[in-house]
């Protein structure tokens, strides 16, 4: 699980190696090639149409990973990630559209705003814990779609519809959807590496102990509150950050894009790519936006076509069957199953069933 | 003043049907410790099977009321045996998540069974309403209050007294002890939500004849986390008191804040909500956890 390396057969002679961002050469190896892939391959291989999924799920995939700092990693529940999400989107969306900066300036601003909103609503909210603050997390969601629909002054209007001027970045252009997906796997693959040293440092170290016991934690020495305080700002930034990428992919941001059930597929996406995993956060947010992919284009070369209208209740009773399945299933989702399936290979033929 | 008067009883009146919901939440909570994130979607299934009973199969009310209460006491318990005992020893995350999933499950069915249209309303109370004075009071709320309040006094009674329900807070307040003491953890945390969905079934055919049959149902399971939270997730007489201060408390903000700030009816009790939680961490009249190592 991210941190300790528990890999059979893995010996480490030094802290120092065992501390590494990347500790095996397998590990080494992968992270070039998802880089290779994702810079080199995608853009000269993938039509228009594939390079617009993958910047959706790549937006999707650093809301789950903001999410999976905070739940995963610090075990804090969250369903308001969604009102996180808006709040850089409207950021992004009000400085590009007022002022007209560069998404070099905006998008940071978006984070920065977003984690002092977290910072206040995380000085009520984080002395309560589990489902209080589940609760309270919904609670705010709902407050700030209110907001979103009514404060009219920032929001731009009726139903809180604002649209994002189109911008040049440097050589990239982001009107086009090779520029924007380029954009958003330059971000997120920043954002991965932020993550993945994070939790190599004292804090993000302080961050799992307070998961595994607040109490210990306390005890060892850890201010519990200032650091989950902490896990909020470093979430909510991300979520705003990915909300902020959102804004500039789809060019017209609106208060319902930002509903309950986008906090919801947060979770889901978590919970279904494995819990405190960053590949897991990159996979779930994969596997959840290509559902409705599947249903809507896949299906129809198959020859399956829904009643129009009755596909959307499908998408929604699939997801959720899904959910569950991994729930009862694979509880560590498919960073686990994946795990598993490396495991075996790893000791075939002598592989025995143990104790899991 | 007539206004604030007809404002304090409606009020009071949706209240106390808040109330209703938020006890198939609490016994849930009491039966078997798990937090159901798809209340709402409950009482929206439950409309639509007695909406269904009543207008295509012309069965009379209460033949219609039975089959929806068995029907739903039926989804409590699959749910139950199929998702959640197999989850048994998850973490909280898994479970708030799984009864999520649930509702969205429930959420997709629904208008994939009966269409997405609003269903055809039978009205089954009808008369003109009672005037009292300067107030008057639709004929289903007054049903709906008799039958609310014969409901939470048997609940009242069935968690004080009878040992199926002091086996369920036995259980909710610790599964080991419990187990180890001789209640049969499963059959009780199926007990519970069979119950739940028997209430559910309840709360869904009177929100039926109030706001109709349509997805507006769902709305109503929202306000359960106010209620529940000033009340305490586990108090009978907690749920009933929060119930009717967030039903008081919408429509006041409604009545007299609507065109200052339209749509803020709903959102006031999850401020409220916000407000509570910030200074009482466990909800009034929860009480804290004690956590040991």
């Amino acid at each position: 699980m991210g941190i300790v390396a528990t890999q059979t057969g893995k010996f480490y002679d030094s802290y120092r190696r065992e501390f590494g961002l990347h500790p095996t050469r397998s590990n080494r190896v992968a992270a070039w090639a998802a880089v290779g892939v994702a810079f080199l391959v995608v853009p000269l291989v993938a039509s228009d149409y594939w390079l617009g999924n993958l910047s959706t799920i790549g937006v999707a995939a650093l809301g789950a990973l903001a999410l999976n700092v905070l739940t995963g990693f610090t075990g804090q529940i969250s369903i308001g990630t969604a009102a996180f999400a808006a709040v850089g989107a409207y950021t992004v969306g009000n400085l590009a559209l007022r002022y007209e900066l560069s998404p070099l300036l905006t998008l940071p601003a978006a984070a920065l705003l977003t984690g002092a909103v977290a910072l206040l609503v995380g000085l009520a909210a984080l002395r309560i814990k589990g489902l209080y603050l589940a609760i309270a997390t919904l609670a705010f969601q709902f407050v700030v779609e209110w907001l979103l629909f009514h404060w009219s002054e920032v929001t731009g209007g009726v139903q809180g519809v604002i649209s994002v001027p189109r911008t040049q970045l440097g050589p990239l252009d982001l009107n086009d959807p090779l520029g924007k997906y380029l954009f958003i796997a330059g971000v997120l693959g920043l954002c991965v590496v932020f993550v993945e040293n994070l939790f190599r440092t004292r804090i993000g170290r302080a961050f799992v102990a307070i998961r595994d016991q607040h109490v210990v934690a306390a005890g060892m020495g850890i201010p519990v509150f200032r650091y989950k305080l902490a896990a909020f700002f470093c979430s909510s930034a991300l979520a705003g950050l990915s909300g902020g990428l959102y804004a500039y992919y789809v060019g017209l941001i609106s208060s319902e894009q930002f509903g309950l059930d986008l906090s919801v597929r947060y979770l889901a996406m978590i919970l279904i790519g494995g819990l405190a995993s960053i590949p897991g956060s990159i996979l779930g947010a994969a596997f959840v936006m290509l559902i409705p992919l599947f249903l809507r284009d896949g299906l129809p070369n198959l020859g399956i076509e829904f009643a129009p209208g009755t596909q959307v209740h499908v998408e929604q009773i699939l997801f959720g069957v899904a959910v569950l399945c991994f729930l009862v299933l694979e509880p560590r989702g498919l960073h686990g199953l994946f795990n598993n399936v490396r495991d075996y290979f790893r000791n075939w033929p002598f592989s025995y069933k143990g104790e899991r | 003043m007539d206004k604030f008067a007809q404002l304090l009883v409606n009020g009071l009146l949706v209240g106390l049907l808040y109330s209703l919901v938020a006890l198939g939440f609490v016994l849930i909570r009491k039966g078997s410790g798990i937090i159901n994130f798809a209340q709402g979607e409950l009482i929206l299934v439950a409309g639509y099977l007695v909406a269904w009973f009543l207008t295509d199969f012309g069965l009379p009310v209460l033949l219609a009321v039975a089959a929806t209460i068995g029907l739903m006491a039926l989804l409590g318990l699959s749910v139950e045996r199929l998702v959640l005992r197999p989850m048994e020893n998850e973490s909280l995350l898994s479970l708030v998540m799984a009864t999520i999933a649930l509702g969205i499950i429930l959420r997709g069915a629904v208008p994939l069974l009966w269409g997405t249209q609003a269903q055809d309303n039978q009205a089954v109370f009808t008369g003109s309403p009672f005037d009292l004075g300067p107030v008057s009071i639709e004929r289903v709320n007054l049903w709906a209050t008799l039958v609310v309040v014969a409901f939470l006094v048997t609940f009242g009674w069935f968690f004080t007294r009878s040992r199926l329900g002091l086996a369920m807070q036995a259980v909710s307040d610790d599964r080991l002890a419990a187990q180890s003491l001789g209640c049969d953890v499963r059959r009780i945390n199926a007990a519970a939500w069979a119950t739940a969905g028997a209430v559910s079934a309840f709360a869904g055919f009177i929100w039926s004849q109030i706001i109709g049959v349509n997805s507006g149902l769902l709305v109503v399971g929202l306000f359960v986390f106010p209620v529940v939270i000033l009340g305490g997730l586990e108090s009978i007489s907690g749920a009933v008191v929060a119930g009717l201060v967030v039903g008081v408390l919408e429509s006041l903000t409604t009545g007299y804040l609507n065109t200052s700030l339209p749509g803020f009816g709903p959102v006031a009790p999850l401020i409220l909500l916000l407000v509570v939680l910030l200074f009482r961490p466990h909800g009034l009249f929860g009480r804290p956890d004690i956590e040991r190592v």
